[in-house]
């Protein structure tokens, strides 16, 4: 009986994932002549690849700082290191990533592949922000709505109207949200403001491409979260609420010592959910910002796609997504270990 | 300490009446049990006493005070729930000391309770145990322990025993009824259970539909019910009730007559009832005996044995059934005709309304 079922699961998931492990140790091409050779952990190493390299600053025959106009010291190039450098074998190939000053001295932190660092930098960022703020919000919302109200489904309807519609077309709708001439946003603060405001290019601009999209976001799905947690707060039992009333609880109190403990397994299983999603942040990427401007957009499963099939780097691909499972998976079980229940 | 008086008490959810003008005038100290069937009111009552339910007329004052507008922590009250309301994450000494923590008292002084009420209920080693830990009488003993520790003038009770089983009920049973000894505070109590009001109640308030039947010591609901709805809900097995009809009235005896009796004087003050009216004799099944008396021939249907007594079902000429609890074990068996018979003093009598004649 259970035969197709096991026969669709193996084909759609257990043997796509198992490819992409093997995959993962070959150098195989999407479209390519060549028979794909094993090549062990080269793909991991050049994705993660990471070094760092002390310099002191350039001296002049008096030992004194050689300085660049603006007055800062100035430090041999990189190029002389990581270019066929026999002495320094292991920075072959290695670009910076970013560097800080101790003293006289720079470290500078090299990485084989920058992009990819940034990647994984920005989808960590993402993560942080969003699933406490979208978790937050979504339970706020939640306990607005879990009241016996006229016209209450009208609230839960709108709040939750945005899950409904495509990420595709949520995501096509906030560009012109964004826009940077005439969107809705930058109207909307150049009238709150007489004016004054000077309009922003969201998503074109470094600085606020990234934040841009996690607003979004966050709005998006917290709707979905906002239902979850409201079958949560339907399963703690009315008589509970009754019995801390008649002992004098306040609405925070009742908060803390009924509510936020009902609550306890929906919000290990809403964390759960919202930092795999967010880990798996692509098609907001891939219709706004495709990566930029300046890569400040990049992310993991971004990175994934392009490489895969835009590159028709497929074993590059597979690696960035065995390496995204493995980050999934151990903050998966970090998150169940801490909010364990205690005995 | 407090007395609680309820006057004129009504509940409404729209156009529906829920509770329709009810008087109690509960003392200090006394344990008072509002009984009656499913969707009498009772623990609407219960809930507007409490605080849970809006008060829609009437008053309601506790300790003299009135209190229709008061949030429930101020009412001095406590409230014991069927479905125990526990916290289920806190332990039973965090559960008891709830009320405590909320208001936010002392740690000393909280434990000093917590531990006085815990040897009350004999339950010092269950302490640091978690509810999930716990049978439903243990966590029903909880929940009175937190009730406890906030020395309430009223103590209510919503069907406090009806989740447990038959063995433990009996033991919680004689238990609450210790603890309002021990406790000397004023207790309300919701069951429909009529073994739990007769035997815990200093005051039993019949209810039914929102409205009070009889209010009335147990006993003088069970001799002396008002009506054929308290006749009929309280005493187990039910009062038998046989059509009669009225053939003949003085100032102190009604005589009443059907083909099952033959024709009987009864010693009740006739009131309003006349010669014919059609009226309705009442005749518990306990005061039927073997012996002397008025007769009510039958031929035996059913007979159980409880080994104290005998419970037999007879049917009577008119067809209409009969419960005999005889005492002691009797040779009775399916088929035989016996005719049981009741002093007329001890029957109750009930005229076309179904308000019970009063005894001369």
């Amino acid at each position: 009986m259970a035969g197709p079922a096991i026969f669709l699961i193996a084909l759609f998931v257990i043997v796509p994932f198992i490819f992409a492990i093997g995959l993962s140790f070959t150098n195989q091409r999407l479209v390519s002549p060549n028979p794909a050779q094993f090549v062990g952990v080269d793909n991991y190493q050049q994705l993660l690849g990471v070094a760092t390299l002390t310099l002191d600053p350039v001296r002049d025959a008096a030992g004194a700082l050689v300085r660049d106009e603006a007055g800062a010291a100035t430090y041999p190039a990189l190029r002389g290191y990581t270019r066929k450098n026999p002495d320094y074998p292991g920075l072959d190939g290695m670009r910076e990533w970013f560097s800080f000053t101790l003293g006289e001295a720079r470290t500078f932190v090299l990485a084989k592949d920058v992009v990819f660092m940034t990647a994984i930098l920005n989808t960590v960022v993402f993560v942080l922000i969003v699933a406490p703020a979208q978790g937050g919000l979504a339970l706020l919302l939640a306990l607005l709505i879990n009241q016996k109200l006229r016209g209450i489904n009208l609230f839960r309807a709108i709040y939750f109207m945005p899950v409904v519609v495509s990420i595709v077309v949520v995501s096509l709708l906030w560009r012109f949200i964004y826009d940077g001439n005439s969107g809705l946003l930058n109207n909307l603060l150049a009238f709150l403001s007489f004016g004054t405001f000077r309009p922003v290019d969201w998503l074109g601009t470094k600085e606020t491409a990234l934040g841009a999209i996690i607003v979004m976001s966050i709005w998006q799905a917290v709707g979905f979260h906002m239902v979850i947690w409201l079958s949560g707060l339907q399963t703690i039992s009315p008589t509970l609420y009754e019995a801390s009333a008649i002992e004098g609880a306040s609405k925070w109190q009742t908060f803390r010592y009924v509510t936020w403990p009902g609550l306890r397994n929906t919000a290990v299983l809403i964390l759960i959910v919202i930092t795999m999603q967010a880990f798996g942040l692509f098609s907001q990427i891939d219709v706004m910002t495709r990566g930029g401007p300046l890569d400040s957009t990049q992310t993991i499963v971004f990175q994934a796609v392009q490489r895969g099939y835009g590159k028709q780097d497929i074993s590059g691909g597979s690696t960035i997504s065995v390496i995204l499972f493995a980050i999934v998976l151990s903050i998966s079980l970090i998150q169940r270990w801490l909010t364990r229940e205690k005995r | 300490m407090a007395n609680v008086a309820l006057t004129g008490l009504k509940k409404s959810y729209g156009p529906v009446d829920v509770i329709k003008g009810v008087d109690i005038a509960i003392e200090d100290g006394e344990f008072v049990v509002f009984v009656g069937p499913s969707g009498c009111g009772k623990s609407t009552l219960l809930r507007m006493i409490a605080g849970l339910e809006d008060i829609s007329g009437g008053t309601l004052s506790i300790g003299g005070r009135v209190v229709n507008d008061v949030p429930p922590k101020d009412r001095r009250i406590a409230m014991v729930f069927q479905s125990y309301a526990i916290f289920p994450h806190m332990t039973v000494r965090e559960n008891v000391a709830f009320g405590l923590t909320i208001a936010k008292m002392p740690k000393k002084e909280k434990e000093a309770k917590v531990a006085e009420a815990a040897r009350i209920l004999q339950m010092e080693h269950l302490l640091d145990r978690r509810p999930s830990q716990l049978s439903g009488g243990q966590r029903q003993r909880v929940a009175i322990g937190r009730a406890i520790v906030r020395e309430p003038a009223v103590f209510l009770f919503d069907e406090p025993l009806s989740n447990l089983d038959a063995a433990l009920r009996v033991d919680m049973r004689m238990e609450l009824a210790k603890l309002h000894q021990d406790l000397k505070a004023t207790m309300i109590y919701v069951t429909h259970d009529q073994v739990e009001a007769m035997t815990l109640a200093d005051k039993i308030v019949v209810l039914n539909a929102g409205v009070v039947q009889q209010v009335g010591t147990p006993l003088e609901l069970y001799h002396s019910p008002a009506n054929l709805f308290v006749a009929g809900f309280i005493g187990s097995p039910k009062m038998n009730l046989l059509p009669v009809t009225v053939e003949g009235v003085t100032s102190s005896s009604v005589t009443v007559g059907s083909p099952d009796l033959g024709v009987a004087m009864l010693p009740f003050r006739p009131g309003a009832v006349v010669v014919g009216d059609q009226v309705t004799l009442g005749v518990r099944p306990h005061m039927l005996g073997l012996g002397a008396g008025t007769r009510l021939p039958g031929a035996v249907q059913l007979v159980e044995r409880l080994g104290n007594e005998t419970i037999a079902m007879l049917r009577l000429k008119s067809g209409q059934e009969i419960t005999a609890a005889l005492g002691g074990d009797q040779p009775i068996r399916v088929g035989d005709r016996i005719d049981p018979g009741f002093a007329p003093t001890a029957a109750a009598l009930f005229d076309t309304a179904g308000i019970a004649l009063t005894r001369a």
